[in-house]
């Protein structure tokens, strides 16, 4: 150790006092605090992020679940709508919902002359205040009650869209004097049938069971279908990842050998975790719906596309919480002489349920709000029917909240814009919901060893 | 008798043999388990099982491999010139299956009788008429060769289906059998079942396989068909694309990669800088209080779904960036750009990035911070000099698996980035990406064997390898990072 | 205790370097330090020794304050060095801890080159003029770790490729780059072996020449061999603080001699 009295040792710093800062800390703390500053701001951007994001989101769709309805009294002429006179729903459903307009148009007549508001409009022109959809809702309940027939009821209409958006500040008179669709002199009446009382906003629980409707009438649009097939589909992915899923872990976790397979196997989850979610949806066109011939549209193709791309988050949360059971458990049980299959259903597999539940229902959620893949196997189609009851119901065709959305978002008539809004409300209500309920098992359940 | 039918019917004979299997298996011991080699539920699993599974197989198999065969055998009755050069085969058959349901639902609605459903002919009846009658729309007139097809059509799958049944309840009833009488007090039992166990289980995980296999065949072929018609270099070098659907497009991948990579770009721009510098201040610097409100917030934008970043960028953004910055500095006019997308999906990769530097962040051992501050460093000076570039594989990694997720990314850049294929460098022009045009391609109403249609295979084969390359490169960076430091 | 072997010391009184008076830590609400009192002299090798858990570490740790970066801790009582409490808020704990350097138990050196290590220093201090200044500084610090020789080939190689031992040289040579004044060492030679234990500890000699080092370790012949005092801690209390010689032969408090003697520990 010599090396000491060899190199000269460098010139002591000059004594400095601690209690001053000298000008080059001063310079480094200055950049620390930048430093800081940066990081807070890059957090406090990705939380203004998601807080525009939601400000944007219930800006444009709370409204979605407000409705604008008008009660009016509707004669039905037993002579225009059952010409027989035996009130046989076969005989009546000849009449089309042409036959029922006129008489919601007499209806709005009646009611503007009864309370009173003058009005320059044609009786045309007042009965467009209520929604192209009205007569076949008259019909559909005609149809359903029969014996209504020949008389007069109260009936709740929907008001034409861009009514509804009147009273939701989307259209003004400004817009209505340039739109063919609605006249400055039908807001007016819009504000007097309010005053009276005839016409009045509520909460809108159509938007959640009734089918879509067509792009002239955002008015009418609901979610029911696309709910029923975005459930369907989830019960698919439930019924058919959870135990795929949950086999496949525990062989990988407890059975495989190490060996080459096992590890293609393993870089092969890995890899279909991170595979982006359109090429599931070319799969599912090409191997279900071309080769197989499964049909289109329909929620079993949607569940088992759905079903390749959740097995991937639930084996890897699965094996997760297999490898949290802690070896002793196993030791235990097959020291008492149970098969190793034995030690892993009876004791291994029930310890780590908790953590597969969980991971389950991150997945489930994962796949409610996934649209690309579904897109390719047809379920941007236009669907007005229910699905049937499960079973066959999975192959009727349906739609799915996040398509639904998509669909909305390219018709033209603003009004979609806030259904789709709502719609995404409604999701994310979905959402939400499904991972307080992860969040609460973890907390519930989680075990720590 | 439908599948689900027969399904029942398996499961019925399963419940049943589970019953049978168990009690023989007690009856043969005498009624005391001991004398058993396994518990008595293992001898009705046993059966349950041997009844159950093979009958299974072999109706998954069958429902696979029939109407193949079958529409193998009908589409002889296509005369080869029906084949015209606007329309296929596979048109032709959807017509003939068009059809021959809607002779089904005729025979159902009690329209027609079998008989006569089997014998009509174009010459006599107005099979489109009688067939409208019941609600079953056709486009044209049925020509007479696709009526004698469907109907050839029907009696082959009822043939089939009565096949099916047979084999199907024929199998049941044979593994029933031969795993009941071989229940006896010496037969293991246990060991068998649990033997039949490990297939299912290693099934199970042979999905993943299958999975991949199934999205490179499902890809490679079709892929294959689209260079037949179109040749690859004009796919992989040609610099125009515009489909034209009487036939004679330009497809070249060129365009489309490049918008891809500038919405990419732009949205690591965003995403890598914020998200890191978040994972940074949250594992460094954030006080427990703070951290345990904004680490969740950030990740709330990992399980918002892209429909609704899509949304997000389609009505807010897009018009936004139109109003206060492309038409007041004249770069563009349109609400969807490379821009908007770029931004929008840079927000969605924020908690990707964030969580996973986190994690790589907090890898790095608390000695080399103290090894750091022990000779007066500052907090800032210690992580961008001694944690930053430890973790700087990982990161790397992050990165990467950011950058594919991004390349992949369909709703947001379907509803945000717009239509137009274009080379261009502003930003605020719109520009589309390989995943929308797949969604175009593969959604509109077109003969499903032209080039415009297939090359959306061809697309999303090469989607698919340049993320599997990514992410391959990334996880295995990520994991030699893992390994370095465990 | 053969092996115990008292050399010769030059105890000369010497100015103190560090006072510690009235010394207080809690974790949370677990009392770490007691009231704890000692004076450290400059140029001189002081040794806290006792059984794990005592708080010799945690209390090495509030000379330069990298007590701070643990949340939970608190510290009351005054640390003063040069007569200045380095408690004070007027003092920053980075130019503190350029003032005191430390030396921890693993060998942590960067992820980095030698060169870069040992550069680390006195790049963030500014106390390198220019290259020439700073490769230097460089070889002055290595050859003051004792460790030139056997690195100066491969300066620009990753630190983490030497032997642990050497690793542990090339710390205290990272230490010693920033000028130090003070030099904590909290159980430098714990991860080493017997051969590379030996060479860091005739380190610890030379560089008592020019620093005041102060070295937390489990070992009593360690102390024995390095230290010219010895502090003794035992559940939180400094039990007994004098000339190492009179610690290990003639203790006054009989925790100490049963610590010394096996008893305790």
């Amino acid at each position: 150790m010599t090396d000491l009295s060899a190199g000269g040792i460098p010139a002591a710093r000059p004594k400095s006092s601690l209690l001053t800062e000298d000008a080059r800390t001063k310079k480094r703390n200055a950049a620390e605090r930048r430093f800081k500053i940066y990081g807070l701001s890059a957090v406090l951007l990705g939380v203004a992020a998601l807080v525009m994001l939601l400000i944007s989101i219930l800006g444009n769709g709370l409204s979605a679940f407000q409705q604008t309805y008008v009660t009016l009294q509707v004669e039905l002429p037993a002579e225009t709508l059952d010409k027989e006179g035996n009130r046989n729903r076969d005989e009546m459903a000849k009449v089309s919902t042409f036959g029922y307009s006129p008489l919601i148009a007499v209806a709005v007549e009646n009611a503007v002359t009864e309370a009173g508001i003058e009005t320059e409009l044609s009786p045309q022109d007042q009965g467009d205040i209520i929604s192209k959809e009205a007569a076949a809702q008259l019909r559909n309940f005609v149809l359903a009650n029969p014996n209504v027939v020949g008389e007069t009821i109260t009936f709740e209409f929907l008001a034409n869209g861009r009514i509804d958006g009147y009273l939701k500040d989307r259209v003004t008179r400004e817009t209505a004097a340039l739109d063919k669709n609605v006249s400055p002199g039908q807001l007016d009446l819009t504000d007097a049938l309010q005053e009276a009382g005839i016409l009045e906003q509520r909460f809108n629980w159509a938007f959640l069971t009734m089918p879509d409707a067509s792009g002239q009438r955002p008015e009418a649009a609901g979610l029911g279908v696309a709910i029923m097939g975005s459930l369907y589909m989830m019960l698919i992915v439930l019924g058919l990842a959870l135990p795929i899923g949950v086999a496949a872990s525990i062989y990988l976790e407890e059975f495989a050998p190490k060996n080459r397979i096992t590890d293609i196997i393993e870089v092969n989850i890995s890899n279909l975790a991170a595979v982006p979610s359109i090429v599931f949806g070319i799969l599912g066109l090409a191997i279900f719906i071309n080769f197989a011939g499964l049909p289109q549209s329909a929620p079993i193709v949607g569940g088992l596309v759905l079903t390749l791309m959740t097995l991937p988050t639930i084996i890897i949360a699965t094996r997760a919480s297999l490898k949290s059971v802690p070896p002793s458990i196993r030791d235990a049980a097959l020291g008492v002489g149970a098969s190793k299959m034995q030690s892993v259903f009876h004791h291994v597999l029930p310890l780590a349920a908790p953590g597969i539940l969980t991971g389950t229902i991150i997945g489930l959620a994962q796949a409610l709000g996934e649209t690309a893949p579904l897109l390719l196997i047809g379920m941007v189609a236009f669907v007005r029917e229910y699905p049937s009851g499960p079973p066959e119901g999975f192959f009727d065709p349906a739609s799915a909240l996040p398509v639904q959305i998509y669909n909305w978002t390219q018709r033209s008539d603003p009004a979609f814009v806030e259904r789709a809004s709502g719609a995404i409300i409604v999701l994310l209500i979905f959402l939400v919901s499904m991972n307080a309920l992860a969040i609460f098992l973890r907390r519930r359940f989680e075990r720590r060893w | 008798m439908s599948v689900f039918f027969l399904l029942i019917i398996v499961l019925g004979f399963g419940a049943l043999g589970f019953v049978l299997g168990r009690s023989r298996a007690l009856a043969s011991a005498d009624g005391n388990i001991r004398n058993l080699h396994s518990l008595p539920n293992y001898y009705g699993f046993n059966v349950a099982l041997s009844t159950i599974i093979p009958a299974l197989g072999l109706l998954a198999i069958l429902s696979l491999v029939l109407p193949i065969l079958i529409d193998n055998r009908v589409s002889t009755f296509i005369p080869a010139d029906s084949i015209s050069e606007d329309t296929t085969r596979s048109l032709v058959m959807s017509d003939v299956r068009r059809v021959a349901d809607g002779l089904d639902t005729a025979v159902a609605a009690g329209a027609m009788t079998e008989d006569e459903a089997q014998t009509v002919s174009t010459e006599t009846t107005d099979v489109r008429e009688r067939l409208g009658a019941v609600g079953v729309a056709l486009g044209s007139n049925v020509e007479p060769f696709v009526l004698r097809a469907a109907q050839s059509y029907r009696a082959q799958a009822a043939a089939a289906q009565l096949w099916t049944t047979f084999l199907i309840i024929g199998v049941a009833i044979g593994g029933f059998a031969i795993s009941f009488l071989r229940t006896n007090r010496e037969f293991r039992a246990r060991n068998v079942v649990e033997n039949g166990v490990l297939v299912l289980l290693m099934a199970a995980a042979s999905i993943a396989i299958l999975t991949t296999l199934g999205i490179v065949f499902s890809m490679v072929f079709e892929t294959r068909n689209f260079f037949q018609d179109y040749h690859w270099t004009d796919f992989f070098f040609g610099t125009t694309w515009s489909p034209n659907f009487r036939g004679d497009s330009d497809l070249g991948i060129i365009p489309l990669l490049w918008g891809t990579l500038y919405i990419s770009f732009i949205a690591l721009l965003v995403a890598v800088p914020i998200g890191l510098f978040a994972a940074i201040y949250l594992s460094e610097y954030a006080t427990h209080k703070f951290r345990s409100f904004a680490k969740p917030a950030i990740e709330i934008l990992a399980g918002i779904p892209t429909i609704v970043y899509g949304l997000f960028a389609l009505i807010t953004v897009g018009p936004f960036l139109r109003d206060y910055f492309a038409q007041p500095s004249g770069l563009g006019e349109s609400a969807s750009s490379v821009m908007t997308a770029g931004l929008v999906m840079g927000i969605m990769l924020i908690p990707f990035v964030s969580s996973l530097s986190d994690d790589i962040i907090n890898a790095v051992p608390q000695s080399m911070r103290d090894g750091s501050l022990g000779i007066g460093a500052t907090h800032s000076e210690t992580i961008r000099q001694v944690v930053l570039p430890a973790a700087l594989p990982g990161i790397v990694g992050a990165v990467l698996l950011a950058a594919s997720r991004a390349i992949g990314e369909t709703m947001i850049v379907v509803l945000g980035a717009g239509a137009a294929a274009r080379l261009d460098l502003n930003p605020f022009e719109a520009m589309t990406t390989v995943t929308v045009k797949i969604v175009s391609q593969l959604t509109g109403d077109t003969d499903f064997a032209s080039p415009e249609t297939l090359v959306a295979f061809a697309l999303g084969l090469t989607l698919f390898v340049i993320t599997l390359g990514l992410n391959v490169f990334a996880l295995y960076i990520v994991r030699k990072y893992r390994e370095q430091y465990e | 205790m053969d092996d115990l072997r008292i050399v010769e010391r030059d105890v000369d009184a010497k100015e103190t370097k560090i006072s510690a008076k009235n010394v207080q830590v809690y974790y949370g609400d677990n009392h770490a330090i007691k009231d704890v009192n000692v004076e450290i002299a400059d140029k001189t090798v002081t040794a806290f020794i006792g059984p794990s858990g005592c708080g010799k570490s945690t209390f090495l740790r509030c000379i330069n304050r990298m007590n701070d970066t643990i949340d939970v801790c608190r510290v009351e009582g005054d640390i003063a060095i040069d007569g200045e409490d380095i408690y004070d808020r007027k003092v920053d704990p980075v130019q503190l801890r350029a003032k005191v350097g430390m030396v921890f138990q693993k060998p942590n050196p960067f992820p980095k080159s030698i060169y870069d290590n040992i550069a680390y220093g006195p790049r963030i201090h500014g106390l390198a003029k220019n290259k020439a200044d700073l490769d230097n500084i460089v070889e002055q610090s290595l050859r003051r770790g004792a460790i030139w020789d056997e690195v100066k080939d491969r300066l620009h190689e990753p630190g983490t490729g030497l032997s642990g031992g050497q690793q542990q040289r090339l710390c205290i040579a990272r230490a010693v780059a920033t000028e130090p004044e003070v030099l904590l060492m909290d159980e430098p030679c714990s991860a080493l072996d017997p051969i590379a234990t030996a060479q860091v500890e005739e380190l610890i000699d030379e560089l008592r020449q020019n620093y005041s080092v102060v070295i937390v370790t489990h070992s009593m012949q360690q102390a024995a061999r390095v230290s010219q005092k010895t502090a003794f801690f035992h559940l939180g209390y400094l039990v007994e603080y004098g000339e190492t010689g009179t610690i290990f032969t003639n203790p006054e408090d009989p925790r100490t001699e049963s610590y010394i003697t096996g008893r305790i520990g």
